[in-house]
């Protein structure tokens, strides 16, 4: 049975829909991430959940109570922000103990659970220091405990890691996810950032146009994204118009062997996904063989154990992610072929203009 | 190190009128009474008349002024912290709020003859408001012992300076609370009442405390008002003015000395304010 349910979530700014029928269901202790561009109401679903803004249709549902109506301070939900909200006036410890005192917990509990959260976060030392004497990382561990302190019924996330910086935010994004698993707690997550997402969650919910696109396993999301907008998003792919044809697809005047194409009909335009990871790259040498497409080199992008190199020939414009030492002998200029495999490539039936994706600035949420 | 040395030269250039007028006008000036305040009429030192001036009616002076400075500074500032907040917070629509900002910075700066002939020709015993409380609505405000030339009435226009100055200085403080801090503390369980006295106004009580007693320093040293309504109101601006220029009360020492007081009135109360600011802000930056 769904721990958090949310209903049919409708929400209109105007004449925006910021969301048009949200439908979630997410077991007691797992952890979704919300996941999409700037706009795609990822951050209006997180605060229509948190009570700080009511839906105008639709109901929350969290372990069969309906929560739509109810204030955000009777809500019993952590949440954590994207960035500094910690009280200033409060030392860590004082912004930690903030709920159980509203509560009023007995004094030498709370300072026992306090302890015991600065410590789950690692700031122990850091208990009476106030949040402008704490790293951007260390107040955002501080507002994780905070909301943690108060052993909310769901935790919500919004961007918490955005403001920090590149080595900081993996750190702490592993952090979240441990202590997560550790008090099995139901969790939202909301980013734009797909890496992130699929690093921790254990499912990603894609939302674009305030609609989910797609939902499922960081595994699935990636290997078989539904939607041409999925497939974009996530990961990098290539994408190959073309037209089924006898035997696959015809793309810039090659006939691809693709294994999904068999059962589609024939003249239909389909997408063909293709991962820069599954393409084989060589040097080209005049025959031309299944599945292959040539070009030249153009750029090579090193990313560590592998080098992505991107290939443009008549039609083709493809890009591939090749071993490092590989990459070697395939300098910029080099002619090269591409290979596609037959199977590992996806097929999605081409309905209309590929949507573009708006650049998502580095803190904004909503 | 040559252009550095260039720009500050510069720099020194750019600022020497503003330094210059400064001495002349502030410092020389302050010098002055601070010297003749120990000074008698024969050019030499006494404490005379600083010992003059504990007794009546020149410590009465101070009284009054003290008293109509703190409760005008304490009214304004609460109630200019409630305008304020009320003008900015969400949902407030955004023309009240820059009609507000606009008016408080016309407001602030009005004040002396002006301001004193406004409140006699609305509120004096034959101004338009008095008479129309009178004659439209039945109700003798002088009847029920309201005066403009009592220190209530001298305090009543002294809020027309104050409200909008608080306004203007707890506006950017206001502003300075964050949303996220509300919302959280929401999140955690607490009511709007428990954000804003664990919260609000912790955060904002530093700049509270610098925004009153700035309106306590504007009203204490406010002049022409209380001279325009009534120039023998019990104010020690008022004394200083008749005894340093007055053609009767001439005693130009006896001014310097009061105004010496007054230098030690507000010292004191900056040496009340430093530590209460200073606990107020120990967690700021």
């Amino acid at each position: 049975m769904a721990y958090l349910e949310l209903q049919n979530l409708h929400r209109d700014f105007g004449t925006v829909k910021a969301l048009d029928g949200i439908e979630i269901e997410l077991g007691e202790g797992e952890f979704l991430s919300l996941l999409g561009p700037s706009g795609c109401g990822k951050t209006t679903a997180l605060r229509l959940v948190a009570g700080f803004d009511r839906p105008d249709a639709g109901a929350i549902v969290v372990d069969g109570k309906n929560l739509t109506n109810v204030a955000p301070n009777k809500r019993d939900m952590g949440m954590v922000f994207q960035a500094y909200s910690l009280f200033p006036n409060m030392t860590a410890r004082q912004n930690v103990e903030y709920g159980l005192r509203i509560r009023g917990k007995d004094r030498a509990d709370r300072r026992k659970r306090v302890s015991d959260l600065l410590e789950l976060v690692g700031l122990g030392h850091a208990a009476d220091r106030y949040p402008h004497q704490l790293s951007g990382g260390m107040q955002q561990r501080v507002a994780l405990a905070r909301a943690l302190a108060i052993e909310p019924r769901v935790l919500l996330l919004d961007e918490p890691l955005s403001a920090l910086d590149a080595k900081v935010r993996v750190q702490l994004r592993e952090e979240i996810r441990r202590i997560q698993l550790d008090l099995g707690i139901t969790t939202l997550y909301v980013t734009h950032d797909q890496e992130e997402a699929l690093s921790v969650s254990d499912h990603v919910a894609v939302m674009y146009g305030g609609r989910i696109e797609q939902m499922g396993s960081p595994a699935e999301m990636y290997s078989a994204p539904a939607t041409p907008f999925v497939a974009e998003f996530i990961g990098t792919m290539n994408r190959l118009e073309g037209t089924v044809v006898d035997g696959g697809v015809e793309h810039a005047g090659t006939t691809l062997r693709i294994e999904a194409a068999q059962e589609r009909p024939r003249g239909e335009r389909v997408l063909v996904l293709v991962r820069p990871e599954t393409v084989e790259v060589g040097p080209a040498n005049g025959g031309s063989g299944v599945n292959t497409l040539v070009g030249n080199v153009v750029t090579q992008t090193f990313l560590g154990p592998v080098t992505r190199l991107k290939i443009l020939g008549e039609g083709v414009d493809v890009i591939a992610d090749v071993p490092t030492q590989k990459a070697l002998s395939l300098p910029v200029g080099t002619r090269v072929a591409a290979v596609l495999p037959a199977e590992g490539a996806r097929l999605l039936v081409l309905k209309e203009d590929l949507p573009q994706i708006p650049e998502e600035p580095a803190s904004a949420s909503r | 190190m040559r252009s550095g040395r260039r720009r500050l030269s510069f720099a020194w250039i750019a600022t020497l009128p503003f330094f210059a007028y400064t001495i002349l006008f502030l410092f020389l000036p302050a010098a002055s009474v601070l010297i003749g305040a120990f000074q008698n009429d024969k050019s030499g030192y006494s404490l005379s008349n600083i010992r003059t001036l504990f007794h009546h009616p020149y410590i009465d002076a101070y009284e009054g002024s003290i008293k109509l400075s703190l409760v005008t500074a304490a009214i304004g500032g609460i109630a200019g912290l409630f305008i304020a907040y009320a003008a900015l917070r969400e949902g407030t629509p955004k023309w009240i709020r820059s009609t507000l900002t606009t008016f408080s910075g016309v407001a602030a700066n009005f004040g002396g003859i002006p301001l004193a002939f406004a409140f006699i020709a609305s509120l004096g015993p034959l101004g338009v408001l008095t008479l129309f409380f009178k004659n439209q609505l039945h109700f003798d405000i002088t009847a029920h012992g309201f005066s403009l030339f009592s220190m209530t009435g001298i305090g009543l226009a002294y809020m027309y300076f104050q409200l909008p100055l608080m306004i203007l200085v707890i506006a950017p403080a206001i502003d300075g609370v964050r949303k996220e801090w509300r919302e959280a503390s929401a999140n955690l369980g607490a009511s709007q009442f428990q954000f804003w006295r664990y919260v609000g106004i912790p955060v904002l009580m530093p700049s509270i405390l610098g925004a009153i007693i700035l309106l306590f320093g504007n009203a204490f040293a406010a002049y022409a008002t209380a001279y325009g309504i009534n120039s023998g109101a019990n104010l020690i601006t008022i004394f200083i003015g008749a005894y340093y220029s007055g053609n009767v009360l001439n005693n130009p020492h006896l001014a310097q000395a009061m105004a010496f007081g007054m230098f030690v009135v507000l010292a004191v109360m900056m040496i009340v304010y430093i530590p209460l600011q200073r606990r107020a802000a120990r967690w700021a930056k």
